[in-house]
This record gives C-alpha cells, sequence and structure tokens, in this order.
C-alpha cells in the first residue's frame, strides 16, 4: 500500500517537457506556500553557482516570479559541514531547492561529495536530464532528443570502500530491487506523460551478473506493465559507441548511477555542452534542481563567463514542477530564443559575451514578449 | 620507535609489491620471441567463429603477399569445462605459451547463466593485464569527428570485473570492484613505456577519484609514484565525467596524451573513442601480458553474414599490425598499413558493406594486396 502510494505521487511530480497543465501532487507533500509565494532554498554553490544564479534570480525578479529565496551558501572547499546540513535542513522545510554543484575533493582525506550526500539525504533517487538539440546551437550531431533517467542514491556511489590489507581495496557497488524498481517505474511513467515510446535499460549485465543483472530484471518486469512503451536494453559500452555515432535512436534511458554519469556528460557534450543542459533530483518528498550535467567550474569561477542557460531552464524546470506554468515557458521561450538569435554566444559556445551580457538578452526578450 | 618499526614495515611491504612483478625495471611486456627453423616466427591464429574465419583468411592472403616472416600455427579455442570452470583447452594454452604471441578474431560467447566469457577467460589465463586501444579516423570512412587521434589503456585484470557478487539478502545485490596496487603499478608502468614507444610524451589517468575514493584513489596515487620513475613524461589526471564531455565535444586535445584507466571505465571509453571514428570494425586492440599478448579484432563474430564473404577483416588486419610492431617487425607493419589506408580511401568500389561500400571480403583483399 505504501508503495503504490509512494509511486504514484512520484509519477504526479514529473517534470515536463512542454505540457503546461499543473502537477496534481496530494497535499502532504506539497511545497510550502505563504501569502501566494512559495520559500525555495537556493544554494548556489561552488565555482560558477553563484554567477549563474544570480542570473536566475535577476531574471526572476523582473518576472515577479512568486518565489522568496531562502539562500544557503554551501562549499565544498574545505572541510566544514554546517552550511551543508543547514542546507538540508532548509530543503526539508521547503521541499524545493534550486542548486548549483558544490565541488568534492579527490584527496582521500578530503570529505565524501555533498552532492551525492544531500541526493541520499532527501532520497530524491530520481535525476532527470533531458538531452535535446537546440536551435541556433550547432553542433556535430543533428535532431538528438533523449531523456536519461538516472538512479540517484546507490550503486557505485554507496561510498563502502575499505582496504583489506595495504595495497589491496575493495569498493561495494550496491543495486537493490527496490530502488531499481522505483527508478525503473519513474522511467516508464516519464515515458508516458512525455509521450515518448521507448525505454532503454543500461546495464553491463554481461560482466555484473549479479548486480546488473538485477537492474536490467527489474526494469523488464516494471516494463510489462506498461504495454504502450518498448523496452528494450542495452550493455553501457555500446550504448556508449552509439551515442556518438547514431544518438537518435534514444528515447528514454533509465541508468544505474555511474552509467548515468557517463552518458550524461557523452549526451550533453552532443549537443553543446554542460552550459546548456537542464535537470533535476526528484523523490517522493523533495525534489531538487540542478544543471543535467554537473559540472562546477573552479577554474572560470568569478570570470563572469559561464553560460547560466543550463541554470536559467533548471529554474524553470522547477516552476513547471511547482504548477507556475506560464512563468516557466516565458522564461524558458525567451532563454531559447537567444540561444537561436545567436547573437549573445558565452564562451563555451565560442563566443565573448559574458554571464551579464546573456542574463540582458533573457531580459530584453522577456520585456518584448 | 614505534615510527621506526612503522618504517621498517613498510619498506617490508614495498619489497613484497615490488617482488609481485617481475623485471619492474625492465620493459613491460616486451616480446622475446625466436625464429624457427625456417627463419620465421610462429604465430598461433585463432580463427575465431561466425566471420572469424574468412577474415583471417584476408590476413593470411596479404601477409603471404608482404612477404611477411610468420607461420600461422592454428588452434581452436572452443571452451571445455576443467574442474567445474571454463578453460581452454591445452593445446592451444601450450601454443600460445610457446609462439608468445596470437592473432584472434572474434568468439561468440554462448549465453547462459553463470558462463564465463572466453574473452575473460583467455585474459586470466595468460595475465594479459593492459588492453591497448588506438583509435585513428580513417580516411574513406567519415564520421561527425575527424582527426581522432587516441591511444587508451585499460586495466584488464581486476576492478569491476574481479567477478565477485553477491546476493545480501533477497533483492540486495553486492558487487565488489577490486583495485590493487600491483596492478595498478603494471598497467601504469605499460602505459608510461606504451608512450615512450609511440613518442607521446604525456600519460593521462582518468579515474572517479572524486567518488571512489580509496578504490580509484589507489589508482591514481599509484600514477603519481610510478610517474617520478619518468621525468620525460608529463603525468596529467582527469574525472571521468570531464573526460567524456570533452572527448566528444573535441578529441583533439587527446592526440599528444595516452590514457591509462581501471577496467569499466577503459572499457566504455576505448568503444566510445571506436564510435568516433566508425566502429568497431575499424579498431584495432591489443592485449598484453608478461609473458604472451594477444591481438584481436573487438567486434561480434557476426553470424548474419558469415560465410557469404561479405565480413570487414580491417579491425583485424590493423590489430595484426599492432602485432608485428610488438614483434618489432615495423618495416612490414609500415607496408601493409599504408596498404590497407590507401584501399579505404580509395571509395566505396572497394570498401565491404559495413562501410557502405560494395566489396567482396576477397575483393577488398585483393585491393590490398595490389596497392603493397
Amino acid at each position: 500500500m505504501l508503495r503504490q502510494l509512494s509511486s504514484k505521487s512520484v509519477s504526479s511530480g514529473l517534470v515536463r517537457n512542454s505540457t503546461r497543465s499543473a502537477t496534481s501532487i496530494s497535499d502532504v507533500f506539497r511545497p510550502k506556500k505563504y501569502g501566494g509565494t512559495y520559500t525555495v532554498t537556493l544554494i548556489p554553490g561552488d565555482g560558477i553557482g553563484a554567477e549563474v544564479t544570480d542570473s536566475v534570480k535577476e531574471i526572476f525578479k523582473a518576472e515577479n516570479v512568486p518565489i522568496d529565496w531562502e539562500t544557503i551558501n554551501v562549499t565544498g572547499v574545505g572541510n566544514k559541514t554546517e552550511a551543508f546540513n543547514e542546507s538540508v535542513l532548509s530543503l526539508k522545510r521547503n521541499k524545493i531547492g534550486l542548486k548549483g554543484i558544490l565541488f568534492t575533493p579527490v584527496d582521500r582525506s578530503g570529505h565524501a561529495s555533498f552532492n551525492v550526500a544531500l541526493r541520499q539525504e532527501l532520497d530524491i533517487f530520481a535525476n532527470v536530464v533531458l538531452i535535446k538539440s537546440i536551435p541556433g546551437v550547432n553542433t556535430r550531431h543533428k535532431d538528438v532528443d533523449f531523456a536519461l533517467i538516472r538512479e540517484n542514491t546507490e550503486g557505485e556511489y554507496s561510498g563502502l570502500e575499505h582496504q583489506s590489507v595495504s595495497g589491496v581495496v575493495e569498493s561495494l557497488k550496491i543495486i537493490t530491487r527496490e530502488k531499481s524498481e522505483r527508478i525503473a517505474r519513474f522511467a516508464f511513467d516519464f515515458a508516458l506523460k512525455n509521450n515518448r515510446k521507448l525505454v532503454t535499460c543500461i546495464h553491463k549485465a554481461n560482466i555484473m551478473k549479479l548486480a546488473d543483472g538485477l537492474f536490467r530484471q527489474t526494469v523488464r518486469d516494471v516494463g510489462e506493465e506498461y504495454p504502450g512503451i518498448e523496452c528494450k536494453d542495452m550493455i553501457v559500452d555500446n550504448a556508449s559507441m552509439q551515442a556518438v555515432s547514431y544518438p537518435q535512436q534514444f528515447d528514454v534511458l533509465v541508468l544505474p548511477n555511474l552509467y548515468g554519469s557517463i552518458l550524461s556528460n557523452i549526451g550533453s557534450a552532443l549537443v553543446g555542452g554542460p552550459g546548456l543542459i537542464p535537470g533535476c533530483n526528484i523523490g517522493t518528498e523533495y525534489a531538487v534542481f540542478e544543471p543535467g550535467c554537473r559540472h562546477v567550474g573552479l577554474d572560470i569561477k568569478g570570470k563572469d563567463q559561464a553560460n547560466p542557460a543550463a541554470m536559467i531552464l533548471s529554474a524553470s524546470m522547477m516552476l513547471r514542477h511547482l504548477g507556475l506554468d506560464d512563468y516557466a515557458t516565458r522564461i524558458s521561450d525567451a532563454t531559447y530564443k537567444v540561444l537561436a538569435d545567436g547573437k549573445v554566444r558565452t564562451a563555451d559556445l565560442k563566443g565573448k559575451s559574458s554571464t551579464s551580457d546573456f542574463t540582458r538578452a533573457v531580459l530584453n526578450n522577456l520585456e518584448k514578449m | 620507535m614505534a615510527s621506526r618499526m612503522l618504517f621498517k614495515r613498510s619498506l617490508l611491504q614495498a619489497s613484497v609489491l615490488r617482488n609481485s612483478i617481475r623485471h619492474a625495471s625492465s620493459n613491460v611486456a616486451a616480446y622475446n620471441g625466436k625464429k624457427n627453423a625456417n627463419g620465421k616466427y610462429t604465430v598461433t591464429m585463432i580463427e575465431g567463429d561466425g566471420i572469424g574465419v574468412e577474415i583471417s583468411q584476408a590476413v593470411k592472403d596479404i601477409y603471404a603477399a608482404a612477404g611477411v616472416p610468420i607461420e600461422w600455427e592454428p588452434v581452436d579455442v572452443t571452451p571445455i569445462i576443467k574442474d567445474g570452470r571454463t578453460a581452454i583447452p591445452d593445446v592451444a594454452i601450450e601454443s600460445i605459451n610457446r609462439n608468445l604471441v596470437a592473432l584472434k578474431g572474434p568468439l561468440a560467447t554462448p549465453v547462459g547463466k553463470g558462463h564465463v566469457s572466453l574473452n575473460l577467460t583467455l585474459r586470466r589465463t595468460f595475465n594479459l593485464f593492459a588492453n591497448v586501444r588506438p583509435c585513428k579516423s580513417i580516411e574513406g570512412c567519415a564520421t561527425a569527428y575527424d582527426n581522432v587521434d587516441t591511444v587508451l589503456i585499460r586495466e584488464n585484470t581486476e576492478g569491476e570485473y574481479s567477478g565477485i557478487e553477491h546476493v545480501v539478502v533477497p533483492g540486495v545485490v553486492q558487487s565488489i570492484k577490486l583495485i590493487t596496487r600491483p596492478a595498478c603499478e603494471r598497467v601504469i608502468r605499460y602505459a608510461f613505456q606504451y608512450a615512450q614507444s609511440i613518442g607521446k610524451t604525456r600519460v593521462l589517468v582518468v579515474h572517479k577519484a572524486s567518488i571512489m575514493k580509496m578504490s580509484d584513489g589507489l589508482f591514481l596515487k599509484t600514477a603519481q609514484d610510478i610517474a617520478k620513475e619518468f621525468p620525460d613524461i608529463k603525468l596529467e589526471s582527469e574525472i571521468l565525467d570531464n573526460t567524456c564531455l570533452r572527448m566528444v565535444t573535441d578529441p583533439e586535445p587527446y592526440k599528444p596524451v595516452v590514457m591509462v584507466m581501471p577496467n569499466l571505465y577503459g572499457d566504455i571509453l576505448s568503444d566510445m573513442c571506436s564510435g568516433l571514428i566508425g566502429g568497431l570494425g575499424l579498431t584495432p586492440s591489443g592485449n598484453m601480458g608478461d609473458k604472451v599478448s594477444i591481438f584481436e579484432a573487438v567486434h561480434g563474430s557476426a553470424p548474419d553474414i558469415a560465410g557469404k564473404g561479405l565480413a570487414n577483416p580491417t579491425a583485424l588486419l590493423l590489430s595484426s599490425m599492432m602485432m608485428l610492431r610488438h614483434m618489432k617487425l615495423n618495416e612490414y607493419a609500415d607496408k601493409i598499413e599504408s596498404a590497407i589506408l590507401a584501399t579505404l580511401a580509395s571509395g566505396p568500389a572497394n570498401i565491404t558493406r559495413d562501410l557502405k561500400g560494395t566489396a567482396s571480403t576477397k575483393h577488398y583483399t585483393e585491393q590490398v594486396i595490389s596497392r603493397l
């Protein structure tokens, strides 16, 4: 019963590509609204986070979007965890957030990824990334249009590692039927709601026969409940090869954690890079929106060079999730128009415009609409 | 006192580790074969299944025409069950151990529960620790990418392919990724030596140590240690996500580097690089071991076109070029390789159907021979 209830609310809380109808989440799970405005947790994050979330704030202010920001300045640089804990509490209160990427140190003494910890803490298990060719942004590949549904809370990111003896390390990948089932259900529901016809399960079950075998079998089992949607599977190395040679064959991909990371990066490169890809992480109770291809951009921090499109589009996804579809559509249309016109181009798209130039161009378009 | 003890212990561990790698200072995976009574090298040939027979014949024909001093010793590796485990027949093992080098066509892994893939069995039997995968754009085979020229070296024996998995309780599976320092050392040292041998000045470690701090961290740390042995080569590192993103955006910056990475990442990225140049039908591959090395075509056995004379032998041919260079028969490799590339560039009439051409295997082979 409980599982039924939760899977229902998950499926109804889905992001929409372009449809306009309001979402129908049961009230317990709704983000709180006081005096007609929603309070949204804002975690600008490290690297380019501050600049691109400033862009969102400016646009939302100009549009009078009924949102109050509760800003928490978390950073992954250094080892302080207070702000991180505060951000988790804030998200638990508000149930919805917009987030930049937090830096994760590579060295072994450094802390575990805050990004991963946040997703695990809030159990926002489904990462949705939309990979779609954008008019005006010319790349090597045309007419790409697929969605990645990535399991966000287990797999290779379990964080369970140990050293048996010096020089011998074991790292545990955990796959459970329960989590495989809910991500599979999410993927099929997503396909159903967005009028997509094919769900492909990406795996390496020929080698990891038990772990990836369980994931693949679970996706197949769930797929049988959706007779209108075709269910296929593909080995991850082949999928990566297919993605760079014939990406048009993909529709909805459902993947365990690590393969999701790999294919979202390949996918974003196909359509113009991480500066353009929106994304979100959704659970039964909470939703956090962040750029789909999670790059922190420490190297261009503070230089006013970053492309804010990914963050603006993630924010407009968030507005749809809140049922503020009119605002969402205006803002995303204005953003796509800047990209289509091609006059204002940030460095990632081989242009010379700044982050603030891009924001201004979006604002100009909004004024004319 | 305690710290001195600790120091002693770490010295001991270091020497244990050092001993675990034979000839640490000499060249890893060097070829030490001798010519036979006829003045030729004997090479084991595993023709493989499906189209394997046809593409192996193409290699033999071209080698005969080019006068390569090699005699082929064909063996069958159809698996047998030995003590309850999948194994290679002894005759095949003896042949490869004697000849030190083998060329292998595609093998069809029977699908079924608990069956270990034959490729994996071969790697384990001969301890083939490094998989070398160069990908170079080929004229006449256009893709969305020009000018690809990457070299990827994949750790081939452990990592996510350890095969250690278990069901903890029903519906909960643990799969263990195993990373050991000796295996890291060996493959990374090979990568540095390979970079030297082909004149590249940078080695790039691809990892995910931000998330897997201990396992990938060990791989990365080992690379930093090994790099000290090679002062003329620069070590760089990059997180897997970035490599995927940057490579697919533009492969050009990867030209001057040799990439080295743990097993799974290598598996995925090597196939992705193949995708950049037109697929597995054009990609060579070599599996290097302490004693023996096996060069192979990594594509499937294509049972649908087997026996019809339509198969593309390019991947096996290019793999055999890697083999010739490994055997220091570079002049033959250069000669045959330019004939292959000239044939591929000569238009659809001379290339096979998988490359949108019209040629049969036989016609393609003749065209290569005519350009020798």
